[in-house]
């Protein structure tokens, strides 16, 4: 899947950029995009570091335990067949509290650690579990209380109300959300966990 | 409600370093052997990334993006969604960045309390960049067939372009 469409894309882009005319820009394009990976990689660093760090705490210390056991009965109505005493549970739990709060540079990294926590129960498969996968969706779909970025470009640009869209917002990643989580449980029959 | 985003993380840090002392383990021996693990971490998801923004940064600077904004304009006229948005909705599922300075350019043109404007808010305060979560996540754990990750998180991302519209019409015009 992955495959086709980065394929198409660059196809597509050098394609374009003949009949553009931009070339030009297609090359600079190139050379800096490894540069823009890089960049974001470094500036992740420390946070990978630091949530590293506290989840191996968190590990050790036996909280992961004592989480799990609190939050197994909720999010195993989500995540089928979760492990009760998954250790993926609470950076789960973590990750969509910071999600929900929109703190996105600390979503991710503890994102990171639930996912390598529910690819240690997928050991010998090649393709992800059904919960990776909805993992995934639940964070590409990520449901924020408070749209911060928005709600500050439109302060900058001196909006009556610049929280307004909050309801509309929420209503709608909720929709949203729930059409992923829904699409997920549906085609997690016909493509082939192997 | 910004107050409690900003105390969530001490609070974090404070349960998680509050019971590793209740279970008098080294707290912070702990935390160095596993910040040791944060540069695995840049390794696995820099490949990933790198695919990812080549793929991206191609197709914005050879201007496909015009293109497929023409090619769907009928389509968007269709499901009722801005024809103005409609770049920001292609860009969205692949670059945050990219979408977010198409969003501020809606924003200074149209203003933030158009129609347009508070569409464009509505559709990115309701969607993530679904292709970076997919390299970073999938990137981290070295899978590469990803099944139907794709599909379900662009339907989310489908829902929310075509409902931000109605839930605006709905919330401020009638």
């Amino acid at each position: 899947m992955m495959n086709y469409i980065w394929i198409a894309i660059i196809f597509f882009s050098v394609i374009t950029s003949v009949f553009n005319g931009t070339a030009n820009e297609l090359s600079k394009g190139i050379i800096t995009s490894g540069n823009t990976a890089v960049d974001l990689c470094f500036s992740l660093l420390g946070t990978f570091c630091l949530w590293n760090g506290l989840m191996n705490i968190a590990e050790k210390s036996g909280l992961s335990k004592t989480c799990s056991k609190l939050f197994t009965p909720i999010l195993c109505r989500l995540f089928k067949g979760l492990n009760k005493n998954s250790e993926a549970i609470l950076p789960i739990c973590l990750n969509i509290t910071s999600n929900l709060l929109g703190l996105s540079n600390t979503a991710t990294p503890i994102g990171i650690e639930a996912i390598k926590k529910l690819s240690k129960e997928n050991i010998g498969k090649s393709t992800p579990s059904n919960n990776m996968v909805l993992f995934v969706v639940m964070n590409s779909a990520a449901l924020r209380l408070i749209p911060t970025t928005v709600a500050t470009i439109r302060a900058n640009h001196e909006s009556t109300n610049p929280l307004e869209i909050l309801t509309p917002s929420i209503i709608t990643s909720i929709c949203a959300l729930i059409v992923g989580i829904t699409m997920t449980k549906i085609l997690e029959r016909f493509f082939k966990h192997e | 409600m910004s107050n409690i985003s900003a105390y969530i993380l001490p609070i974090f840090i404070l349960i998680i370093i509050g019971f590793g002392v209740y279970k008098k383990i080294d707290v912070f021996g702990t935390f160095i052997d596993g910040a040791k693990k944060g540069f695995d971490v840049f390794l696995s998801i820099l490949p990933s990334l790198t695919a990812l923004f080549l793929a991206v940064q191609m197709l914005k600077s050879s201007q496909g993006i015009e293109i497929i904004t023409k090619i769907l304009t009928p389509v968007a006229d269709l499901l009722k969604i801005p024809a103005e948005t409609l770049p920001m909705c292609i860009l969205s599922p692949i670059s945050g960045g990219g979408s977010l300075s198409v969003y501020e350019s809606i924003i200074g043109e149209y203003g933030p309390d158009s129609y347009i404007g508070r569409v464009a808010s509505v559709m990115m305060g309701s969607t993530e960049t679904t292709f970076y979560a997919i390299a970073v996540y999938y990137g981290a754990v070295g899978i590469k067939k990803i099944r139907h990750t794709a599909i379900c998180s662009l339907c989310a991302d489908f829902t929310s372009f075509i409902l931000a519209g109605i839930i605006v019409r709905l919330f401020f015009y009638k």
